[in-house]
């Protein structure tokens, strides 16, 4: 049985597909597979883009009013297994719907799910999912054993997402089967939080701050680094762990990967947990006093000195050039 | 109300970890503690029981050996029991049997709410826990930043990738929560000499009606080919802050075009 058809699990806000689900889609066509979506809502708005990425043919939930997506989109995606309509591989993206889709849909199809890859590779009937341990110093591969579906996780940015030219895609409305109680977690209001500046996982310039930074209060000196350089603030675990900042900002393993031109670590010693989730910057600056400290292996440029002395300098010095 | 939280324990993240050479699975040998990120479990679960009056919080953990260092702590910290999964059987179990296995631990406890980290730092698959719930048939809410309950209505403040989402829930349910969401306590002295004494039940996966063949190394649905080293980063040019090094960020953001 070679993997001849891949179900990707699509994301998207306000009609706008999710960058981590075009990443998908064009990892998934690389494959030679036939490739196909799944979508919550009515596709409607999405069946272009997702067509134009490779989708040959979108799934839509129909509306699920406020549930959160994870019961209702692997019901779905067991009924099409369960109707005959079995893909050999499914795709997701490890958001936060993403997981819940693949922990609900692990359970109704009775298949492990391979987490967190950077690449995946197929060959005839085998998947195999690669993933970073040890801050990213080595690759895992592993592969599943057992008869498909089978179910891969992929971070996002583990690949470029680029169009592949096709045309909007043919969208089929699917049942979702009813879930009872296990359905019952309803989305009562959304909150924006308002952001200055580009997006952590977007932004061509990330400053983060880590526990160096001594207290909370201080943060607000790699707040203000980052909007002088239109960049996003970011964190190390440690400091979102102590309350100093909220989860969202949190790069690494268990937060965001970011991938952008410049990375800016303050006061971070460089936790393999931090190291997995920004690695992949083109350019690393790193301050910390500590010489020793495993960020120095990786910064392009690293200065060995007092955060509460460089940055308030680099800023004024940022100031001063207007 | 009561409230099993799920909770593992892991090798100290400080440590550098390495692989077993031939299984290539994460060593966890030596000493093990509470993972981190449990320990806002524990405390979310044990404001949790109190803001409701009164309960139990069961700590529930799974190991292959009897390792209960991490469970005292969650049990010094004022959890009231702990049922521990223990089974060389265990070994090399991926994230869907050990759900199973924990999912069947926790029916014994019989709680009406089940909270997890949303991820364990050594493993990170961060699917075990929505496929407890699946396997419990409870709803679940991942990422909860706050939880608030109000008889048997739970609402969450749910991370996303915009801000968050209030989400409404009944009991029985699951949710995750994400580390910081409160202050954890530090086990006090009289909290460590009362968890000696608090039950502490050890299981194995027969206990709980759970074939050796569906878990550890022979159950799982994945195996490790290979592992390679990753492309390895240069370090640069490293530096001594000498008052001014903050013109050499300068002048490097200026070659990059930065600014």
């Amino acid at each position: 049985m070679a993997i001849s058809k891949i179900l990707v699990v699509a994301e998207s806000a306000d009609g706008k597909v999710a960058t981590s689900t075009l990443e998908n889609l064009t990892a998934a066509r690389a494959t030679g597979a036939t490739v196909e979506a799944i979508i919550a809502g009515d596709g409607a708005a999405e069946a272009a883009e997702l067509g134009a990425f490779g989708a040959s043919k979108v799934y839509a939930t129909g509306d699920l009013g406020g549930s959160l997506l994870g019961v209702p989109v692997a019901s779905a995606i067991a009924g099409l297994v369960a109707g005959g309509n079995a893909p050999d591989l499914i795709l997701l993206a490890q958001t936060y719907d993403g997981r819940d889709i693949a922990g609900r849909l692990s359970v109704k199809l009775d298949k492990t799910v391979l987490t967190n890859g950077v690449g995946i590779s197929v060959s005839g009937d085998s998947v195999v999912v690669e993933h970073a341990v040890f801050g990213g110093a080595k690759i895992v591969k592993a592969s599943f054993t057992g008869s498909g579906p089978h179910i891969a996780m992929i971070r996002p940015k583990s690949f470029a997402a680029e169009t592949g030219g096709g045309g909007a895609a043919s969208v089929e409305i699917v049942p979702v089967p009813d879930s009872g109680a296990t359905n019952g977690a309803n989305v009562t209001q959304r909150h924006a939080e308002e952001r200055i500046g580009p997006k952590l996982d977007e932004a061509a310039v990330v400053v983060s701050g880590g526990r160096g930074l001594g207290e909370a209060s201080k943060y607000a000196m790699v707040e203000e680094l980052a909007k002088l350089l239109n960049g996003a603030p970011g964190a190390s675990r440690a400091i979102v762990d102590a309350g100093w900042v909220p989860y969202a900002y949190q790069v690494g393993q268990t937060g965001k990967t970011v991938k952008p031109e410049i990375y800016l670590a303050a006061g971070i010693s460089g936790a393999t947990q931090h190291m997995v989730g920004m690695k992949g910057a083109k350019n690393i600056i790193a301050i910390n006093k500590d010489k020793e400290a495993p960020i120095f292996g990786i910064a392009d440029l690293g200065i060995v000195g007092d955060v509460h002395k460089v940055l308030p300098k680099l800023i004024e010095a940022l100031k001063a050039r207007g | 109300m009561n409230v099993a939280v799920c909770v593992k324990q892991i090798p100290d993240p400080a440590t550098p970890g390495s692989l077993d050479p031939s299984t290539h699975a994460l060593v966890r040998e030596g000493k093990l503690i509470l993972d981190d990120s449990d320990a806002y479990g524990v405390e979310m679960a044990l404001r949790l029981v109190e803001a409701a009056g009164g309960g139990e919080v069961t700590l529930v953990s799974m190991a292959p050996n009897s390792e209960q260092s991490g469970l005292r702590t969650g049990l010094a910290m004022g959890a009231h029991r702990a049922i521990l999964v223990s089974d060389p059987a265990l070994k090399g179990s991926d994230a869907l049997a050990t759900a199973k296995v924990l999912a069947a631990a926790i029916k014994r406890a019989n709680p009406d709410l089940v909270i997890t980290a949303t991820e364990s730092t050594d493993g990170y698959t961060g699917t075990t826990p929505v496929q407890i719930a699946e396997l419990l048939g409870f709803p679940s809410v991942t990422f909860a930043k706050k939880v608030t309950i109000t008889g048997s209505d739970v609402a969450v403040e749910r991370q996303t990738e915009a801000g968050y989402d209030d989400v409404a829930v009944s009991l029985p349910a699951l949710v995750t929560v994400t580390a910081g969401v409160v202050e954890v306590r530090y086990p006090s002295f009289k909290g460590i000499m009362a968890a000696k004494g608090k039950p502490l039940e050890e299981l194995k996966i027969s206990d709980l009606g759970i074939e050796a063949s569906s878990v550890g190394w022979v159950g799982a649905g994945q195996k490790i080919d290979e592992v390679i080293a990753a492309d390895a980063r240069q370090a640069g040019e490293i530096i001594e802050d000498d008052g001014e090094s903050h013109n050499k960020i300068i002048s490097f953001l200026e070659q990059l075009k930065v600014i």
